[in-house]
């Protein structure tokens, strides 16, 4: 088991109180896995996605474990995490567009962020790398602003996967580009995988017919709690829980009319985690809520590899 | 990168052309006649006499002239170097009378300006990364930019000179020696300097530490400083990079300040009568000098305007986006 999680619990601090934003999750990753982590903004995906590489300020671990290849992660200790990082857990951001240094010729960029790390450049390697996402090795003597955003989105790719870490979290990689660099994008990732640069990855997007693309498993999360988690054929075919059902309804298909069906959204929004209702949080927007819900249902492994949470599932 | 200098050279052109035509007309169209007052200096009694003066003056400086040809006459004139004779010390003529006085300006200037930069922006980046710093760079940098620059300057003079008797607080040199290159004339004149410079530079630090501070700290929370630290950067190679981006504005804003800094010197130099152009100036006002006046404020203009030029020229060698932006992007 590459990457287990367990019962993480992390809020942000604000003025007006903890924002529960993980609210204990739990899960693993395997070896060669890649694990689509998907749900409607707010529900904590992007927090799980940094707190397992880099907490920012208002954040704060209250509880649970992380271990990485039999190795216990510091998650809430930014000193200690910092051996980890880069080395073994490694981050393509949201922000790939403006995540190098405008005015540093990207070539050089990387030699320092290197060299800062105590590694020397190995510049067969990141040519070899540059190649795997077809960009020319030329980039490097450029700056950043004369890339295009796909571009941008590949070098800084190859920049967070230069040190083959165990894990690559890609958070929300593709939310920047075109639907016709998307593909590329995702492809390349599962490259990585492919070709044993990482050994795992989770891929986080509100995308879920991207994720099915490339991921192995999904895992849908809700109000900073994992609703359900199966493998991507299941989730996509067959989903169990009523959050994840709806979820599904609500992508359009190619060849549909939608004058004749309209597109079904989610009404409602999720609940404010400041104060989280008890029982289940999705309660209140939930078509089969009864009177059961008021007690938080408990994660069940109702075959296999698919875990749901839900009284009806 | 040719188009866009000579964009830069052209709008150059055209504020020199404005600012000579506005500094000729501003003292002819002030009220007051010069050659009255300095009629009136010399003390003729004879009326005859009177007249023949006035005839001389006038015609000399050329008032007997229309308008537009006096105009024409002071570009002419200016294009050969000639900025007219001086009123005030005649019959000096008025660039060497600039001549004298612009070492001891730049001498102010240069220095007060560029090491207050300098001093200004380290401090700020220091006080962006410690509490304790902050708090006390912060309110210190407040009062001395709002401080004004002759309140200051009085300030000083008051406290290092009239009390303690530390510095001289007027001339730029003792009045008991002549100017040479001795070292003991040097040292007076380094002297006389500290003063007027402390000012200078004590009031431009405050401004150049809040908007560093202020811009690291901006730099600090960017993308690219938080992708570093996932990666687990060092924050020495990200507060590198910070403060190299965070000096861009503030060489924008030097250019910005270049003329309110000029002004503050002038100002400084009335209240410590250095001999600098802005002694001269008041001279010239107070004697109704316009010759003086508008080879003063041409030599400012001028300053200001190449000083301007360097700085645009700096910025392009220090970031790259403005190169790409005149070369249109290469994808």
């Amino acid at each position: 088991m590459s990457l287990r999680v367990t019962d993480l619990k992390v809020h942000y601090q604000t003025l007006k109180g903890e924002v529960r934003a993980l609210d204990g999750v739990s899960f693993e990753v395997g070896d060669g896995e890649i694990l689509g982590l998907a749900g409607e903004s707010g529900c904590g995906k992007t927090t799980l996605g940094k707190s397992l590489i880099r907490m920012d300020g208002r954040m704060r671990h209250i509880g649970g474990r992380v271990e990485l290849d039999g190795e216990e992660l510091p998650v809430g200790d930014d000193r200690r995490m910092n051996p980890f990082r880069f080395h073994k857990v490694s981050l393509v951001p949201q922000y790939s567009m403006s995540a190098m240094n405008p005015t540093r010729k990207i070539g050089r960029m990387v030699g320092e962020l290197l060299r800062s790390r105590g590694v020397p450049l190995d510049a067969e390697k990141l040519a070899a790398r540059l190649d795997l996402v077809g960009l020319s090795p030329e980039v490097l003597g450029r700056y950043p602003i004369e890339l295009s955003g796909g571009m941008k989105q590949r070098m800084v790719m190859v920049i967070s996967t230069l040190l083959d870490p165990s894990l690559l979290i890609a958070d929300e990689v593709t939310s920047a580009l075109d639907v016709s660099t998307q593909k590329g994008v995702a492809t390349a990732l599962a490259g990585f995988r492919d070709n044993g640069v990482v050994n795992s990855m989770i891929f986080i997007t509100h995308d879920i017919s991207l994720t099915y693309q490339i991921a192995d498993k999904i895992m849908i999360m809700y109000a900073g709690k994992v609703v359900e988690r199966a493998p991507a054929k299941v989730i996509v075919e067959a989903p169990r829980h009523p959050y994840t059902k709806l979820l599904i309804d609500s992508l359009p298909e190619v060849g549909v009319r939608y004058a004749d069906r309209r597109l079904s959204g989610i009404p409602g929004g999720p609940p404010s985690l400041l104060d989280p209702p008890t029982g289940c949080r999705f309660r209140d927007r939930c078509p089969l809520a009864f009177d059961k819900c008021a007690q938080e249902p408990p994660a069940a492994e109702i075959e296999p590899g698919h875990v749901v949470a839900c009284w009806k599932a | 990168m040719r188009r866009y200098f000579g964009r830069k050279l052209l709008i150059y052109g055209l504020t020199f052309v404005v600012a000579v035509t506005i500094n000729w007309m501003i003292p002819r169209f002030m009220p007051g006649d010069p050659v009255a007052s300095m009629l009136a200096r010399a003390r003729v009694s004879q009326p005859e006499a009177v007249e023949a003066m006035r005839a001389y003056y006038t015609s000399l400086f050329g008032f007997d002239q229309p308008v537009w040809q006096q105009y024409l006459g002071f570009w002419g004139a200016l294009l050969r170097g000639d900025f007219g004779i001086s009123i005030w010390v005649f019959p000096t003529p008025v660039s060497t009378v600039i001549m004298g006085a612009v070492p001891y300006t730049l001498a102010l200037m240069i220095p007060s300006v560029l090491l207050s930069w300098v001093v200004g922006n380290r401090l700020g980046a220091y006080a962006a990364r410690r509490k304790l710093l902050d708090n006390t760079v912060l309110p210190v940098g407040y009062v001395l930019t709002a401080t004004p620059y002759m309140w200051l300057a009085v300030l000083l003079a008051w406290g290092f000179g009239v009390i303690l008797g530390w510095f001289p607080v007027a001339g730029g040199y003792s009045f008991s020696t002549r100017p040479n290159w001795s070292l003991d004339f040097v040292l007076d004149l380094l002297h006389h300097w500290a003063l007027p410079f402390a000012s200078l530079f004590l009031v431009a630090l405050g401004g150049w530490a809040i908007g560093m501070r202020n811009m690291i700290i901006y730099e600090l929370e960017s993308d690219y400083a938080n992708y570093l630290s996932a990666l687990g950067a060092p924050q020495r190679l990200i507060r590198r990079y910070a403060f190299r981006n965070a000096v861009l504005p503030q060489i924008t804003g030097l250019a910005l300040q270049l003329g309110v800094l000029v002004a503050g010197a002038l100002v400084t130099e009335i209240v410590f009568s250095y001999p600098g152009l802005g002694s001269l100036i008041l001279k010239a006002i107070q004697n109704q000098d316009f010759f003086l006046l508008q080879g003063t404020f041409l030599f400012i203009v001028l300053g200001v305007l190449v000083a301007n030029f360097v700085i645009d020229i700096v910025y392009v060698v220090v970031d790259p986006r403005t190169r790409a932006g005149m070369a249109g992007a290469t994808a």
